[in-house]
């Protein structure tokens, strides 16, 4: 590798020495399948003398063998990687591709430009100080550039490099410069880039690239790679208030503990006053440090701080400058990146990671969602794989924040799905829609407890799910039946009579399904408020809506009944003659039929109508909860 | 967002009428929704009145008279202070990968393999869990065929630091034979990349940290930090979680474990930086030093002991060799080289003509082979 500096063979010590001062630059690139984007990282490699010589020799063979230059080098082979997109020509996912100069290290995320893909290129940007997005000259500004642009501004990035590339086909033409960079200017004025620099290259050829083209005698500006090693990255947010989500408590023995995190923005001083949010708690910073003590630390540092009070606080609290403490709230608007086939619904609970803290929450109202074409705003119910919407969300609990555009990392969440754990969405805070200090639960003075307690039980709901006509109803009313005749307090909600009141305003599409479930188990737990033994019995055919609903319930004070019976039973049985209909198409979304049942997993109890007669069914769960105790007060 | 839509919200979000705002600094209704929309500016002398009734702090009603502002000689010290260096982000951010596992796994182990990322991973974890320990122990999957001085010097580091390290050998490998001479690729398979799975099974490993970097070859850079592999060990490509910003999803199906790349963004040449900055102790055997070798498969070979087949009609000699990588010694090549110190070794690789991995014999398949492996389970 002969690299550029004369120092490593002449004075080795003053090499390293000037490299340990060198920062570090990430970045993405952005372009469309044919705008060049692996040839042009290609070429930043190779000319910034990253590419060995052995790694050269299998370049040369592989780009005789498959590249798409002739004889000459195939830059772009340098880059594509795993083999599925070296077969389909194209790259198909976020890789990382490092190179240093002089000056820098930098760190690419290569990102695809295909519309199906949005999902890797916010995840590429997601960590990146700069966007280079490339256009071809002799297309000018694409649909792609505009989606590229927007979900640079979504993601907060504020400075962007317009590559505009094979400027060799195009005569390396001043005017069709001009042009594009007027087209582009006028477009991207409505987002929230800050700088814009132009730049006309080949990475093919090489204009521009390192060294300053020849060909083009009417463009004075840098060159691409001198831009990158120059641009001034943001100061790591050092002068805004100090935040560190707590990732570790480090308790090693009785005499130690301290509190370990990635700083994320301003500079913490032993002395300091620090408060712990969302608890609020107060204390002062007595040590700071890594593997030793340290002066003070700053944004982008990873540290240990202990504190001179014994105070509670632990993964998932935030560390905050006593002056200027994160916001809290449970509500907030955002928008949301949706990356799974599974679609979004609004109403469905996820688990939301936002810097350390997991909580629950739901999308409560999606305002819109964005085409990322014409940043047009379009009504919708559902967020489909790729799709950007305006949300209203709601959590199980408050939780200490910015918005994103002051912080990324404190305004900066991803949603992951309860039941497959895969990670589904990303988001960024806009704001509070309320703040948690106004919220406040009105103290009862007569607990669930003493009022179920009156009625000689113990407050609960019995859960049955299963297809229609599994028998569900036929059994919960046999149960509701018995219990009344030993003298308990029952109530029963019935999917088809709820639907004729409460839910009358839903429909059957997978939105309007769990919009019905949580609105059932909110009531329920209303009516197990008032000490009642209640009875659901609903289709309810997703988990995450049934896990919901059992989430309302403290532990215990749930039971599932898995009132099963085979799809081929329930339609022959087809009391209601729903299935026939299902089948001759004149009824959509019909369970079993053209919308999915999940069956549960664990339910506390599982009737198989296949064996047992209603009547033994509903004798199993009534002596069920009697040997939990349910059906004897406790008088609190 | 522009800042006149957020201060509609803050208003919004204060919860007080804006009836109730202009009587009490006595100004009409209209001027305050004014205010609100952002159509006029709130006069100075009634910021702070406007403060106190709906808690919207002054720097956000009047950003222009008001900014957060820090005290002066901390400020003017952090002008001062030079930006973190590439290293020192580097470090950060591993240090944070290592701490999320730890916070959010079951039961982790460190994969130690001695050589010199394996040597900055551990030192990473050292400085992560300081002043304690790191609350995992390390795992090194012996061939039993690796060079003689990583054994003696992993046993003198595990000692000096006091760390709990477990051994896994493939027995039966050993008992059937299996040897790098005789069974070619079938020998990394059977004792690394099954021995590495039947350790982790056997111990019941949730998240093993590896020291694989994104530089090192081409189906490396696409794979993300936090790695699933099924509960069979393989790698979906195809499947892997995006990774956003600092946020990790750690969360695993039934089955599944995690390999997790605390060093993944770093390059080989930040490895030896940091290793010569942070007088990390590696093998002696990435110093030059006279050694006997023997030319085998096209690559020179160290007689590290008597087990070694030695080609008919040579000898060893010795040279002055040094190795790049280090692995099981019938597959690693020497290289011949002066280097005795770690900047001339960092000389030497930036003048070098030949990449890191060359000395390798696993690389040497069809190029998309470390992905097909991967797949399978090699780590």
């Amino acid at each position: 590798m002969a690299h550029i500096s004369d120092l490593i063979a002449t004075d080795i010590a003053a090499y390293l020495k000037q490299h340990e001062t060198k920062s570090l630059l990430r970045f993405i690139t952005c372009g469309s399948v044919d705008d060049g984007k692996s040839t042009l990282i290609g070429r930043l490699l190779y000319d910034s003398k990253m590419i060995f010589e052995d790694q050269l020799a299998a370049l040369e063979a592989d780009s005789k063998k498959m590249g798409t230059q002739g004889q000459n080098i195939d830059f772009a082979l340098l880059v594509d990687g795993l083999a599925a997109e070296r077969e389909q020509g194209i790259t198909i996912d976020v890789a990382y591709r490092f190179f240093s100069t002089e000056k820098r290290k930098f760190i690419v995320a290569d990102t695809p430009g295909h519309e199906q893909y949005t999902r890797n290129m916010i995840t590429g940007a997601s960590t990146a100080d700069l966007a280079v997005i490339l256009i071809d000259a002799r297309r000018g500004v694409l649909t792609q550039t505009r989606r590229h642009s927007y979900l640079v501004s979504l993601i907060g990035i504020k400075q962007v490099v317009l590559a505009i590339n094979k400027m060799d086909l195009v005569n390396y033409s001043h005017e069709v410069f001009d042009r594009i960079l007027g087209d582009y200017t006028a477009f991207a004025a409505q987002l929230a880039i800050e700088r814009i620099i132009p730049i006309p290259i080949s990475a093919l050829v090489g204009d521009n690239i390192t060294e300053p083209s020849g060909n083009m005698p009417w463009y004075h500006g840098p060159t691409l790679m001198a831009h990158l090693e120059t641009v001034e990255i943001a100061r790591m947010a050092r002068e805004a208030p100090f935040r560190m989500p707590v990732q570790w408590v480090n308790r090693p023995n009785l005499d130690f503990r301290g509190f370990s995190g990635l700083v994320s923005s301003g500079t913490v001083y032993p002395g300091d006053p620090i408060k712990v949010m969302p608890s609020a708690r107060m204390s002062r910073v007595a040590r700071v440090m890594i593997d030793g003590d340290l002066p003070y630390a700053t944004a982008g540092q990873s540290i240990t701080i202990s504190l001179e009070d014994e105070i509670d606080c632990s993964r998932g609290d935030v560390m905050c400058g006593a002056e200027n403490p994160a916001e809290v709230s449970d509500q907030f608007e955002t928008t949301i990146v949706w990356m799974n086939d599974t679609p979004m619904l609004p109403g469905r609970s996820y688990l939301l990671k936002l810097g350390t803290q997991t909580v629950t929450a739901s999308v409560t109202t999606l305002k819109h969602k964005v085409n990322v074409n014409t940043l047009e705003q379009m009504a919708a119910r559902q967020l489909e794989l790729n799709e950007i919407g305006l949300c209203n969300i709601s959590l199980d609990r408050p939780v200490a924040f910015d918005a994103y555009a002051e912080n990324r990392d404190m305004g900066g969440f991803i949603l992951i799905d309860r039941l497959s754990n895969e990670t589904v969405a990303a988001g960024m805070i806009h704001f509070a829609l309320r703040r948690a200090q106004n919220i406040h639960w009105q103290a009862v003075d007569v607990s669930r407890t003493s009022r179920a307690g009156q009625k000689g039980q113990r407050a609960c709901v019995l859960w049955f799910t299963g297809l229609s006509g599994a028998g569900k109803s036929t059994v919960a009313n046999l149960v509701e039946k018995r219990l009344f005749a030993l003298g308990k307090h029952t109530t029963m909600l019935d999917g088809d009579n709820v639907r004729h009141g409460l839910n009358r305003d839903l429909g059957f599409t997978d939105t309007d399904r769990v919009e019905n479930i949580r609105r059932v188990g909110e009531v329920a737990r209303l009516m197990a408020d008032a000490g009642l033994i209640v009875l659901v019995s609903f289709i309810s055919p997703f988990r995450s809506e049934r896990q919901m609903a059992r989430d309302l319930m403290p532990a215990g004070e749930f039971f599932e009944v898995f009132v099963d019976a085979p799809l081929a039973v329930v339609e022959s049985r087809d009391p209601k003659g729903l299935y026939k209909k299902a089948r001759r198409g004149e009824i959509k979304h019909f369970t079993g039929i053209s919308s999915p049942y999940e069956p549960p997993e664990n339910p506390e109890l599982h009737i198989d109508t296949t064996r047992l007669s209603p009547e033994a069914a509903a004798e199993l769960i009534v002596a069920q909860l009697s040997a939990r105790g349910l059906l004897q007060g406790d008088v609190a | 967002m522009s800042g006149v839509q957020n201060l509609k919200a803050l208003f919004r979000l204060s919860g007080i009428r804006q009836r109730d705002i202009a009587a009490a600094v006595g100004r009409s209704e209209g001027a305050v929704s004014q205010w609100v929309s952002g159509e006029r500016e709130i006069p100075a002398d009634l910021v702070q009145k406007v403060e106190q009734i709906t808690g919207i702090p002054r720097h956000r009603l009047r950003p222009d008279l008001w900014e957060y502002r820090m005290p002066n000689a901390i400020e003017a010290a952090l002008r001062a202070a030079p930006d973190l260096t590439h290293l020192q982000r580097l470090e950060a951010e591993s240090i944070h990968i290592l701490r999320e596992v730890v916070a959010e796994a079951d039961k982790p182990v460190m994969l130690y393999s001695v050589g010199k990322d394996s040597a900055v991973m551990l030192h990473l974890a050292m400085k992560a869990f300081a002043p304690g320990k790191p609350p995992f122990p390390l795992l090194h999957v012996n061939t039993t065929w690796k060079f003689s001085g990583m054994i003696d010097f992993r046993n003198q580091r595990m000692a000096a630091l006091g760390l709990e390290l477990i051994e896994w050998i493939n027995r039966d490998g050993v008992a059937r034979g299996i040897n790098p001479f005789d069974h070619g690729g079938a020998y990394t398979d059977i004792m690394k990349t099954e021995a590495l799975k039947a350790a982790l099974d056997h111990h019941g490993f949730d998240v093993a940290f590896g020291g694989a970097r994104r530089d090192e070859e081409k189906s490396r850079a696409k794979e993300r930090i936090f790695s699933f592999r099924s509960a069979h060990h393989r790698w979906d490509p195809k499947k892997q979680r995006p990774e956003l910003w600092h946020l990790y999803n750690a969360r695993k199906n039934k089955g599944e474990t995690i390999r997790a790349f605390p060093i993944s963004n770093w390059t080989e040449l930040d490895i030896w930086q940091y290793i010569y900055l942070e007088n990390i102790p590696i093998v002696p055997l990435y110093f030059a030093a006279e050694r006997p070798v023997v030319s085998y498969n096209g690559m020179t070979i160290m007689v590290d002991d008597a087990r070694m087949r030695i080609p008919p009609g040579q000898m060893p000699v010795m040279k002055k060799v040094r190795f790049r990588t280090l692995g099981c010694y019938p597959l690693t090549g020497a290289v011949e080289s002066q280097a005795a110190t770690l900047p001339e070794i960092i000389q030497e690789m930036l003048l070098t003509t030949t990449s890191e991995r060359q000395g390798r014999a696993i690389d040497h398949d069809a190029s998309a082979s470390m992905e097909k492996k991967k797949q399978e389970g090699y780590f």
